[in-house]
């Protein structure tokens, strides 16, 4: 078994060079190490500049997120004896601007998450006084499933639309937006639509369907999205059919 | 925008070539699933002009009918055939993504619903097969 990686590290350092390159470093194998473990020896051995993002190192915060030979993964909980004999590519996750190294941009993905109103919307809320919104555990496994997303921002990086139409809200918001069409307390649909009807918005998605297959908690936007089509179409339909029916 | 912010960086935008897609085998299939609506238009036009022929009358129908047993057109119409297997195959295996069907509280599994549209494309199929023929 090989006894050295070679690891090959996309960098950029905006001071030094306006153009991100490989640096190539080599670790050793262990077969308990994640590809973040052999950047951790990276930056604690060989080369204390290289940046990059991690904190929780059991895939649920969401934070390391990177290309790996082209494939976004999370770095926590990939093992770095499946790319043996290497050399592993590592590159900041794609279609994201990038700050320096591995680090990206978030401020864009921040942004499309808050525009779907990823909160419980009350047309009137109920006085405390009143106790709890009760939910049984059928009408919490209808959004359950979106509801596993951490925000890790893959599945943007698998998505050829995110990179080609920059304003597209994305998978990961649409999920998000999901979770709460179908939480049963929630009755904000009708807002939602205002942006996930919009130009920059379902339609655009192609169903490449990729951002399912990357997703760390089996999110499926992919089918989030499509489900919203579905409605979002039906909606079309019924206002065409029934003009003066129930808006 | 604060004070600091002009010593900050410029963050890199990385520019997406045309060849994106070439890369990896999952793009490269949505890509061909894409291009394949090509050929399902081709076929619609084709089927407006046999339309289009047999309202002519006879003579036009039967000239038709010649030109399409020439070796081109028939290896388009194998060309286009194949391709469109691809978009009813890929788009078949995509359906479960977008219906989620429910008896009771149960999920009918995304392999029921594949399987029923391809049971409903192979009657359909039939039943218009057996028109021709009766005809």
């Amino acid at each position: 078994m090989a006894e050295k990686v070679k690891i090959q590290v996309l960098r950029y350092i905006p001071e030094k060079d306006p153009d991100p390159f490989y640096q190539e470093y080599e670790v050793p194998f262990r077969k308990e190490w994640v590809i973040l473990d052999a950047l951790n020896y990276i930056k604690d051995e060989i080369d204390g500049s290289l940046s990059y993002r991690w904190s929780c190192r059991m895939g649920v915060c969401g934070s390391c997120g990177m290309m790996v030979n082209d494939i976004p993964v999370l770095t926590c909980e990939t093992f770095l004896e499946k790319y043996l004999p290497g050399p592993v590519r590592i590159a900041p996750l794609n279609y994201f601007a990038v700050i320096r190294d591995l680090v990206v941009e978030t401020d864009g993905f921040m942004e499309k998450v808050k525009r779907v109103k990823p909160w419980i919307i009350r047309e009137e809320e109920k006085p405390a006084a009143e106790g709890e919104y009760l939910q049984t555990p059928d009408q919490l496994s209808e959004y359950k499933q979106y509801s596993m997303c951490i925000n890790c921002m893959l599945c943007y990086a698998a998505c050829p639309v995110v990179g080609l139409e920059p304003k597209f809200i994305g998978p990961a918001a649409i999920a998000l937006a999901q979770r709460y069409n179908y939480d049963n307390r929630d009755e904000g649909q009708k807002m939602r639509d205002d942006v996930l009807l919009s130009d920059d918005g379902i339609y655009e998605c192609t169903l490449v369907g990729e951002c399912s297959v990357v997703c760390p908690k089996h999110v499926d936007p992919a089918g989030a999205i499509q489900r919203y089509k579905v409605t979002g179409a039906t909606e079309w339909w019924t206002s065409v059919l029934l003009p003066f029916g129930k808006k | 925008m604060p004070a600091y912010e002009r010593f900050r960086p410029k963050p890199y935008h990385s520019k997406i070539s045309i060849f994106w897609w070439i890369k990896r085998k999952p793009y490269v299939l949505f890509i061909i699933r894409e291009l394949t609506s090509i050929f399902v238009a081709i076929y619609a036009i084709i089927l407006i002009i046999q339309i289009h022929a047999m309202a002519q009358g006879p003579d036009t129908w039967d000239a038709l009918m010649i030109s399409f047993s020439m070796p081109g057109s028939i290896l388009l119409h194998v060309v286009i055939l194949i391709f469109l297997l691809f978009h009813t195959f890929t788009w078949f295996k995509l359906a479960p993504k977008a219906m989620v069907l429910k008896i009771g509280k149960k999920r009918i599994p995304g392999s029921l619903i594949i399987a029923g549209n391809f049971i409903m494309w192979i009657l359909l199929s039939a039943g218009i097969a057996w028109l021709v023929m009766s005809a």
